[in-house]
């Protein structure tokens, strides 16, 4: 028999395909149906908020980090607000620490139903995302509750949270959490020892401890593969240090063992909220300086100052001293930083973010290499990959 | 020990400058020796930096070295932090660190999509994150905030066609620095008294 050469076939994926989560355009090389090459082209939801940033006050660009990763908002602001607070050097109340990690959490909780579920619709299950969905809508309530909106919140501000929390928040969140457990039950219990979901899973997408690490990966994604690293533990911010909570760590490295890390995720977030709403103190919630925090309503009703601080703050804002740091947490998708550097004037002279879902896609070359097709979409599921903190 | 003396210590590498800013370790050091330096901090066992976190560059458009590009690392056995900073001017280029750290490889074509910057040695340098046949280097100081091209859909001919910005009102550049000049006043004062 002769030799023939087979041309391998050039295939686009995406950017409208619901597996692509978002925007992605995926330009394959097929040999067959096993994938020789994957070129992932992005940028189609670049909106330039580093550059938009960098031409409004600081306050003014915390919305901008909502509309990130606009499946866990929260997380990002946090990230945003941390910086700012580094280079001002001012200290956050303890209340308003509670309140950022019982939100962050809530967040946490927010991305990986959105990731788990989504995921298993791309491997064939469909009843997770429907029931998830249901609990997503509860959590955003409580967004809704404290902030106002759903989505973008904009509520963790330098120096502290926008507002207290609502009489009563406290006890339906605590409500909520009971019955919380059961959901993650009932999801394990179609998923975990699911014969196609397992199928489509074990051994797929299997990154080892040293590929992780310089493949730029953080958060699930490198526990995963092994790595016991947590910011919230190693780096602790806020009251992390003060709250008992594990980190689940994978062994296999594959998208099976990303998914079983997300699932115990849950569980120790909650556990963090349980605890959260046990030991919250009283008092202020955001910081007493006026020339970082707005004052109060009622206050700037009587006074003058109040009145001029407000005005103030909002139009021309605060001017952190020159410097530049990197401030980073643990999102839910991994490590989200913000590299801040101030010039002395009221904008940010430059703001780069760190986006986590960018470094996972930059592998997925490399990982679904030699995989077949149906694979890959099980890999960028696995990854948890949100298109507004990639493009930026 | 700290990682700043361990470092002034055993690197043999030459590098300008080491401080701590904000708690922060920053290594600044001339583009020759970056390679140099960036191994050194990924193979010496006081610092085995095993993670590249990301590459960013700041423009100063006014100084003579235009761009200022900073590394961030993180050391997962250590659990520590640098930063290492390296300016160039607008026409220099710097090396690629693709092969030490595979993250580097989009952080590099992100750092010639947004700035400009070329990276020698990187296999792929194509646009990351702009439009196909995009020009201009978006995050750079002389950029303008509004770009220079708009995208809309033509009815008639059933495409998307690219038009020159039409904005109908002027970008606003408040100067919140002194909303009334109050400022200037007391200093104009004080010059004529």
């Amino acid at each position: 028999m002769t030799d023939t050469k087979i041309k391998p076939i050039t295939m686009n994926f995406g950017p409208q395909h619901p597996a692509a989560h978002g925007v992605l355009r995926l330009v394959m090389e097929m040999d067959g149906e096993i994938i020789t090459r994957a070129d992932p082209h992005i940028g189609l939801l670049h909106r330039g908020t580093e550059k938009l940033i960098e031409n409004k006050t600081y306050v003014q660009a915390l919305p901008y980090f909502d509309r990130l990763d606009y499946v866990s908002p929260m997380n990002q602001e946090h990230a945003y607000a941390l910086a700012i607070e580094k280079l001002l050097n001012v200290n956050v109340p303890l209340r308003g620490q509670y309140i950022r990690v019982l939100f962050c959490e809530i967040g946490r909780i927010l991305n990986h139903i959105l990731n788990i579920t989504t995921f298993a619709i791309d491997v064939g299950a469909m009843t997770p995302l429907l029931w998830g969905f249901e609990e997503r809508e509860k959590l955003m309530e409580f967004y809704e509750r404290v902030s106002g909106a759903r989505l973008h919140a904009s509520y963790i501000r330098p120096g502290g949270v926008h507002q207290d929390l609502p009489d009563g928040l406290l006890e339906d969140i605590d409500l909520w959490a009971d019955q919380f457990e059961g959901f993650i039950n009932d999801v394990e219990t179609l998923l975990t020892e699911n014969r196609i979901f397992k199928q489509r899973t074990v051994g797929i997408g299997k990154v080892s401890r040293d590929e992780a690490l310089s493949l730029g990966f953080s958060g699930p994604c490198l526990r995963a593969s092994g790595v016991k690293w947590d910011l919230r533990k190693s780096q602790p911010y806020e009251v992390y240090d003060k709250l008992d909570f594990d980190i689940p760590v994978g062994k296999t490295g594959d998208c099976y063992a990303r998914y079983l890390v997300r699932m115990e995720e849950m569980r120790q977030s909650l556990k963090l909220i349980k605890q959260v709403i046990n030991e919250i103190p009283n008092g202020d919630y955001i910081t007493e300086d006026k020339k970082i925090a707005p004052p109060k309503r009622s206050e700037m009703k009587g006074s003058m100052e109040a009145l001029i601080h407000h005005f103030k703050l909002y139009t021309e804002g605060f001017r952190p001293p020159k410097g530049r740091t990197y401030t980073s947490v643990e999102a839910p998708k991994g490590e989200f930083g913000v590299m801040l550097e101030s010039d002395g004037s009221n904008k940010p002279y430059r703001c780069k973010i760190r986006a986590p879902g960018f470094y996972f896609l930059s592998s997925l070359d490399y990982m679904s290499k030699g995989h077949m097709l149906a694979d890959s979409v099980a890999i960028i599921g696995s990854l948890d990959i949100v298109f507004g903190e990639i493009d930026r | 020990m700290s990682l700043s003396s361990q470092i002034k210590e055993y690197c043999k590498v030459k590098y300008r400058s080491i401080k701590v800013v904000l708690d922060q370790l920053e290594i600044s050091v001339e583009k020759d020796n970056l390679l140099k330096l960036i191994q050194f901090l990924k193979d010496d066992p006081s610092c085995l930096f095993d993670q590249l976190s990301d590459i960013t560059a700041v423009d100063y458009p006014n100084k003579k070295d235009r761009f200022l590009i900073i590394y961030q690392f993180l050391s997962i056995t250590n659990n520590q932090r640098v930063r290492v900073l390296c300016s160039i001017s607008a026409n220099e280029v710097i090396p690629s660190i693709s092969k030490l750290y595979f993250s580097a490889l989009w952080a590099e074509r992100e750092l010639w999509d947004m700035f400009g910057i070329y990276v020698d040695g990187h296999p792929d340098l194509r646009r990351l994150l702009t439009d196909y046949g995009f020009q201009g280097h978006p995050l750079r100081k002389d950029f303008p905030l509004t770009g220079f091209d708009e995208v809309s859909y033509e009815t008639e001919s059933r495409r998307v066609v690219y038009d020159k910005v039409k904005l109908t009102q002027d970008y606003r550049d408040f100067d919140f620095n002194s909303p009334w000049g109050v400022e200037d006043k007391i200093k104009d004062k004080k010059n004529n008294d």
